[in-house]
């Protein structure tokens, strides 16, 4: 089974289109059998047979009540279909934040996902963490939809529709999932050279593991004593105009927040696993691993790259 | 053969140099020919078009696959979608109707001959300069040449910001040129129908096909002006420090969209009225009975051209828009299916109790029945806006557009082909090898299109170069490029159809199919002044009325 299949819905707006979805379905497939069923009729039994004489059959011009019919039964079905579309765009769109919700920014950039919990005082990138809601205390998550540069549009399909985020203007969407795992998506609105590669990963926790995961997303970033080199060589080069380290002077915004880069499964937007050895590879040539990326390569020696590499890997 | 019957002495005729034959065709102002030049401009951007479709599949063929890099891959889907929309199907309807309309009138010509020949040579010369960027326009930053910004070129993607080099000027401008083209052919086509119509044609005896390419005509000027617009605004954010969609400094990218989707949709009005022109003229022929209900035809043409121009925004249920406003563009589209539907079984009924005679034309207009149909049923799910939230932009809406302008017009597109070619050439074609290609075409186009709709409602989203294994979407994406094959070898097959009988097909006559509209009483192919003496109609169907004088149309109408 596909993992981002729009007919399983784990949250209350996908399920709301996924109800929606069924009585679409259901009244365009009637309407195709009906209308293919004249249609195989008709060819089958007034195609010209090969004993024909010649003459023209009868010539008939029309009937009003034929049209009639056939113009009141369709408009009668479209007054179906928007009511019930229009009862799913209210309870979807006009959906009232409870107090126990979560609040998040996420800010598109190409080709990155940005995550804040301002509330939190949380900042990380690329794996967006919400608690399990459920429907004795439900605790939806409230996305604020922002971009840093060009179009983008975010798109779990388990959880719900897309929505766009659209640079100097503010949208928002919401998401409620009921079971925990991992949910997958990638931006759905063309970015740039790299929009395939950029990948959106939901990680819905139990409550508890939620709380822990903000617990240790609030920590400062880590200062190990053996990987001072690598920490001098990253803050002495760019990285630091680009990326930012909490408690550090690396205060950079256009790229993902590093100060618990470890303690996400993947790098580069979803499109490997964190692993050090990746990592590496990627500080190493950014253009080689996702080509129109824009992170440059700082041509680091072989020895910088160990040392950076190690000092990023400390950070947990 | 009729042609060796008479033995006349041969005049010393010599041929006249290619030089003046090729000037000939170049400073031609005839209506047939432009036509024809039309219609040849837009097979040779099909041939164009069909590559560059074709090498975006082989890169789709399974995940992570590498034919191109991200870079090719943009500017193939941009160019690919610019190309089909702007320079070859446009091309068609309006080559077809620049051919025909005068012909189904009664006329000698169009209305303005001389502008008829500047809006082609407008048309052609923006088609050029869109490929002219490929020698050296550089597109998005740290990209290479050509445009690479989609065919809708969403802002801010085309400020100078994210898009530095001049690919998206290239494109900017091919469209706009192109788009007085289009305006002046628009405004040629309404002027002809309205004034230049033979004695006794009134309005309520136009065949459909003219009816439909007046409101097509209609809808050009209403849908290409606001492009024209977004562009001359595009260029002033670009050149001259405007901010109409430059959000850095507060101007908006949602601008661009409803500039560009008033364009956009009404658009796909405009190519598929004479897709549906076509159909109402050849499914009567072939059936042996006239168009049933042809005012309630006319009365649903109007109404989806009205209701047409106030749907663009289902394109953009995904901005954001308020529920209001979701709401209405829900209604408006889905209001539209209701006229559509009438014209479906108008066509139904005219097939209804005829004799069918399932020749190539006809052919290709039943499988336009059938998919436009499913075309039809697919724009309802993706107007009920919360089910377009899952599939906008998803391969669902790219398999829906491409069962449109493929299933829908172009199979129109093909029948107008098969139907006229006879008119326009003098010969018959082969209607082997128009089997061949109509069987080529319908299975390449299922299993490509057909199984397009899956990977999009998996979760695949259009535009990316490539994907992650493990969504499920493998399979299809392997069946829908294998589907390329056979449609490529169908547009062969296709062509070589064209080549073969136009250069030795059998003499076709004056009406090979026992036709009623007035192009059927021209020679074939017609003379340069069309009719000799101006024909004089009494109903819609004049040919009928002289084939059957014991029983003429004008009895009943």
């Amino acid at each position: 089974m596909s993992p981002t299949s729009i007919f399983a819905p784990a949250s209350t707006p996908a399920a709301a289109i996924f109800g929606l979805s069924t009585l679409v379905l259901g009244v365009t497939a009637a309407i195709f059998v009906c209308v293919c069923a004249l249609l195989v009729y008709a060819v089958v039994t007034f195609k010209k047979r090969p004993d024909d004489d010649g003459s023209e059959p009868a010539q008939v011009y029309g009937s009003n009540q034929v049209e009639i019919a056939w113009t009141v039964i369709p408009t009668l079905i479209v007054v179906v279909l928007f009511l019930a579309s229009a009862r799913v765009i209210t309870s979807v769109q006009n959906a009232d934040r409870s107090p126990g919700s979560i609040q998040v920014v996420a800010v598109g950039h190409q080709f990155w996902w940005e995550y804040r919990y301002p509330a939190l005082g949380i900042v990380t990138a690329n794996e967006l963490h919400v608690p399990v809601s459920d429907s004795t205390q439900p605790t939806p998550t409230f996305i604020t939809l922002l971009s840093a540069d060009t179009d983008h549009s975010f798109w779990i399909p388990r959880l719900g529709g897309k929505t766009d985020l659209i640079p100097n203007r503010v949208n928002s969407t919401w998401i409620d999932p009921y079971e925990t795992g991992l949910f997958l998506g990638q931006c759905a609105q063309y970015c740039g050279t790299q929009h395939a590669k950029m990948l959106l990963r939901v990680y819905v926790d139990t409550r508890n593991a939620f709380d822990s995961w903000v617990d240790q997303q609030r920590q400062p970033a880590r200062e190990e004593v053996d990987v001072a080199e690598g920490r001098h060589v990253f803050q002495r080069t760019s990285c630091i105009n680009c990326h930012a380290v909490s408690g550090t002077v690396a205060t950079g915004q256009f790229g993902p927040d590093l100060t618990h880069l470890m303690s996400r499964d993947t790098i580069a937007s979803g499109i490997a696993p964190n692993t050090v050895e990746n990592l590496r590879a990627w500080i190493r040539d950014p253009e080689s691993f996702k080509p129109g990326s824009r992170m440059p390569a700082m041509k680091l020696t072989d020895r910088e790259l160990d040392s950076v590499t190690a000092y990023l890997a400390s950070l947990r | 053969m009729s042609t060796e019957s008479l033995a006349l002495p041969q005049p010393a005729i010599t041929a006249r140099p290619l030089v003046d034959r090729l000037h000939g065709w170049i400073t031609t102002v005839d209506h047939k020919r432009l036509g024809l030049l039309y219609i040849g401009y837009a097979l040779l951007f099909l041939l164009i078009g069909g590559i560059e479709a074709a090498a975006m599949r082989i890169q789709l063929i399974g995940p992570r696959y590498n034919f191109v890099s991200p870079q090719v891959f943009n500017r193939l889907f941009t160019m690919h979608g610019t190309t089909m929309i702007f320079f070859v199907v446009m091309p068609l309807v309006f080559g077809f109707a620049n051919y025909l309309v005068p012909l189904v009138i009664g006329a000698r010509d169009m209305a303005f001959p001389r502008l008829n020949a500047f809006s082609f040579w407008l048309m052609a010369f923006g088609g050029m300069l869109l490929y002219f960027s490929l020698l050296g326009a550089n597109g998005l930053y740290g990209a290479g040449n050509a445009p690479d910004v989609g065919w809708f070129a969403y802002a801010p993607l085309t400020s100078r910001t994210f898009s530095p080099g001049h690919s998206t000027d290239f494109w900017t401008l091919s469209l706009l040129v192109s788009g007085f083209g289009s305006i002046g052919t628009a405004i040629n086509i309404i002027t002809t129908i309205v004034c230049m119509r033979c004695p006794g044609m009134t309005l309520g005896r136009m065949p459909l096909l003219a009816w439909l390419n007046l409101i097509m005509g209609g809808m050009v000027i209403l849908a290409i002006s606001p492009l024209s617009a977004a562009q001359i605004m595009l260029l002033v954010d670009r050149y001259l420090g405007g901010h109409f969609f430059d959000t850095q400094a507060g101007g908006s990218a949602v601008v661009w969209m409803h500039f560009f989707w008033i364009f956009g949709h009404p658009e796909v009005y405009v190519l598929v009225l004479p897709g549906f022109a076509f159909a109402s003229e050849i499914i009567p022929v072939f059936s042996r009975k006239p168009i049933f209900g042809y005012a309630v035809m006319v009365a649903a043409t109007i109404s989806i051209a009205f209701i047409g121009m106030s749907v663009w925004a289902h394109h953009m249920f995904t901005v954001g828009m308020a529920s209001s406003a979701n709401m209405f563009f829900v209604l408006s589209t889905m209001a539209i299916a209701v006229p559509t539907g009438i014209k479906i079984f108008n066509w139904l009924a005219t097939m209804w109790g005829g004799k069918i005679d399932f020749k190539a034309p006809m052919l290709f207009c039943v499988a336009f029945l059938f998919q436009f149909l499913v075309a039809g049923l697919t724009g309802i799910m993706l107007g009920a806006a919360p089910f377009d939230w899952q599939l906008g932009n998803s391969y669902f809406v790219v398999a829906h557009f491409h069962y449109v302008i493929v299933g829908g017009i172009l199979f129109t597109i093909f029948a107008a082909f098969y139907y006229w070619f006879p008119k326009m050439t003098g010969r018959m074609y082969s209607e082997r090898l128009a089997r061949t290609h109509f069987w080529l075409f319908v299975i390449g186009f299922h299993l490509t299109f057909d199984f397009m709709h899956i990977p999009g409602l998996l979760g695949m989203p259009r535009r990316i170069y490539t994907y992650e294994p493990g969504r499920g979407w493998d399979l299809w994406n392997l069946i829908v490029t294998i589907g390329v094959v056979f449609q490529a070898a169908g547009v062969l097959v296709f062509m070589l159809n064209l080549v073969i009988s136009w250069l030795a097909g059998d003499q076709a006559g004056d009406d090979p199919w026992d036709a009623w509209t007035l192009e059927w009483l021209a020679s074939s192919p017609p003379p340069d002044y069309n009719f000799a003496e101006e024909p004089v109609v009494r109903s819609r169907r004049p040919l009928w009325d002289l084939k059957h004088p014991e029983d003429p149309d004008w009895k009943y109408e």
